[in-house]
């Protein structure tokens, strides 16, 4: 109903971090531009205006500010890429934040809206970007209109648009929504979405979209919360920045963790020296698992990433050590599970979701992840025979070929390889629906065996095949 | 027959006008159909067409892809409950079934008075307060079985929060004529933006 006042979005747990993106998300009117003015909102975009665009890009590349989205790659550097003298270019902000335990994005966006766009403008500014779109997830109606009202109150008051604050800058910053589709949080069907097609994934390479993207043209596409820790470093500097966390790893970075914890919530951690353990045991934090019990495994960075177990607790949020453990940070999302959990079930719930969210361009993905969903489900439903966890992991194969290495399995490993180490799709549904059940047939294939034992005649699928 | 209304007509114009490119403005107007009917119709699909400079095939091709976009009648409100595995560790699957009970429908349906269509719904960014669910895009959190109950009584009343399917954000974005930069399309840009110098325009 028009007028009733909107709930803040709960899950933000406070703790002694320093707060870069969340300083703001005490105050009931966060969202607000007169909030966000009386907390020094908009004087780093002032402060840039008096650099040039080319001091402002530098800033940002020596805070080494990597991207909060997934891939982790450093902000700076990527817009670096755009080739030179090819006008105009485009900066699409990722919103569309979907990626199974992550909870950042629709905070940020909720609760400090100006804080994003006052990122966007900067970015804008350092690159040259001439328009700005910005992506949200359809399904996420208050962050759109926390955002839409932050908009209209930024250009009324001058922040956005023609002759910013008075000088040469002119960009619009455009509100687009998506309609639920999670691959379109890749950031080339991102791209294909906001050109008005179906949402599937280009081929990269020529596909990068700082080179080829957007209408054809050089387009930058950042995270929410990427663009969001830009006030702070133009306000502060570099230098602050890197003080926080480590050198490969600066800043801060939000990361939500849900499931069978004590406290499940959205803490803002320092990056590169926060282990796991902090966040999971720490009192400030998660404060534990649920009623005391064991934990039994974690996922470390979104749906996406091959689990961990206990014995990984003791990793701090640092890509160059996560990665040759055979798992990824992904999105800042955990979700844990303890010793009660039904490895099988839980697996399943992760690859119905990337088998459902396959776009249908690869086939590998396409059927793959449909095989694998429809393989797991007769398991953990006692429909399975021992034949079908082979089965599995050779379906997968066709998606990740050759040994998946994997903490587990140190003999397998390939150091420093990011997930997912050999694909056979375009984009990371395909592997991605396979990635959870590879982690769990490796670390817990005793609970398949369980469901399945017994179970020696054959499945109505292998009936009609012999027919 | 025309489907859009004449405020809904001038609104896609504005929109379309946003966009270097008309064609980029299909999916804002897929929902700007949507909510004016409850859902796409296939006049809808073809006067946007018409609006963007395409066929209604294509526009059909970008509509089927999202799963937002309802191309049949369906209830006032969607409830979706989310399924994904934060929730699902944390008792999803029990509140879908006692929502498919409470509501007498199985998820994917609507019931018999058009009130309620139940969902199962795919990871809705709100993991820490599992489980979730949204009705029509609006979040519930750490929802039991009795606040269920509650949500559906006060739903079926006039006095509550929630707007009817199709309508979203609730605030329309809004930019001034005389602030508006406005878009080019991109084959008319050839120089680089004046706020660089000569020298960056270069680079």
């Amino acid at each position: 109903m028009a007028g009733t006042p909107i709930a803040h979005a709960p899950g933000f747990i406070a703790n002694e971090t320093p707060r870069i993106v969340t300083s703001r998300f005490d105050h009931e009117d966060s969202h607000t531009l007169e909030r966000y003015e009386a907390t020094g909102g908009y004087q780093a975009l002032r402060k840039a205006l008096q650099q040039t665009p080319e001091d402002v890009h530098n800033e940002v590349r020596n805070a080494t500010l990597l991207g909060r989205g997934g891939a982790g790659f450093p902000a700076g550097v990527k817009w670096g890429f755009c080739p030179p003298g090819v006008w105009p270019r485009y900066l699409v902000v990722n919103g569309d934040e979907s990626e199974p335990g992550t909870y950042k994005d629709r905070l940020l966006m909720e609760l400090d809206p100006h804080q994003l766009i006052e990122g966007c403008l900067i970015a804008c500014y350092a690159v040259g970007l001439s328009q700005c779109f910005l992506y949200i997830r359809g399904e996420m109606a208050v962050a759109q209109e926390r955002v839409a009202q932050a908009l209209n109150e930024a250009y009324e008051a001058g922040y956005i648009g023609k002759n910013i604050c008075g000088s040469e800058f002119s960009v619009d910053i455009v509100l687009h929504w998506g309609a639920g589709a999670y691959v379109v949080g890749e950031e080339t069907a991102l791209i294909e979405s906001l050109e008005g097609n179906r949402g599937m994934p280009r081929l990269k390479p020529p596909y990068f979209p700082a080179s080829i993207g957007l209408y054809g043209q050089p387009t930058i596409v950042n995270n929410v919360e990427t663009l969001s820790n830009l006030p702070w470093i133009v306000e502060h500097g570099a230098q602050a920045f890197t003080a926080i966390g480590t050198e490969s790893s600066p800043g801060t970075r939000m990361v939500a963790v849900s499931g069978h914890v004590k406290r499940p919530g959205v803490y803002e951690i320092v990056n590169g020296t926060t282990t796991f353990r902090d966040l999971l045991y720490g009192i400030d934090m998660c404060g534990g698992i649920r009623d005391d019990n064991q934990l039994k495994a974690f996922v470390p960075g979104g749906g996406s990433a091959p689990w961990f177990t206990p014995d990984q607790l003791d990793l701090p949020f640092e890509a160059s050590q996560v990665g040759p453990q055979g798992s990824m940070l992904g999105s800042g999302a955990i979700i844990v599970m303890d010793e009660t959990t039904d490895i099988p079930a839980a697996a399943l719930t992760l690859t119905k979701f990337y088998a459902h969210e396959s776009c249908g361009k690869c086939v590998p993905c396409r059927e793959g992840g449909t095989w694998l969903e429809q393989i797991l489900r007769r398991v953990v439903e006692g429909r399975g025979t021992p034949r079908d966890l082979d089965l599995l992991i050779e379906v997968g194969e066709t998606i990740c070929p050759g040994d998946f290495p994997h903490a587990a399995v140190p003999s397998k490993g390939i150091d420093a390889v990011p997930f997912p180490y050999r694909m056979t799709t375009i984009c990371f549904v395909g592997p991605s629906a396979f990635a959870p059940i590879h982690s769990a047939l490796t670390l817990f294939r005793e609970e398949f065996e369980t469901k399945v034992a017994g179970n020696e005649h054959p499945t109505m699928i292998e009936v009609a095949v012999n027919v | 027959m025309k489907f859009f209304t004449d405020e809904n007509s001038v609104l896609a114009q504005e929109i379309i006008g946003r966009y270097p490119k008309p064609r980029s403005a299909m999916i804002p107007l897929l929902h700007l159909a949507q909510e004016q009917e409850g859902w796409v119709t296939d006049e809808a699909m073809a006067e946007i067409a018409e609006l963007v400079g395409t066929t209604s095939a294509e526009v059909l091709g970008t509509c089927s892809f999202y799963e937002m976009f309802k191309r049949h009648p369906v209830g006032k409100y969607v409830i979706n409950i989310c399924t994904t595995m934060s929730c699902a560790l944390m008792g999803a699957g029990d509140l879908m079934k006692h929502a498919e009970v409470r509501l007498g429908v199985k998820s994917g349906s609507t019931t018999a008075d058009g009130m309620f269509t139940l969902e199962g719904a795919e990871c809705q960014a709100a993991c820490t307060e599992a489980p979730c669910l949204q009705v029509n895009y609006r979040h519930q959190y750490r929802v039991t079985t009795n606040q269920f109950d509650e949500l559906v009584d006060r739903l079926a009343t006039s006095d509550h929060e929630v707007p009817e399917h199709g309508v979203l954000s609730q605030i329309r974005q809004h930019i001034p004529e005389d602030r508006s930069v406005g878009a080019v399309p991109p084959e008319d840009v050839i120089a680089a933006p004046v706020w660089l110098s000569d020298d960056e325009g270069d680079q």
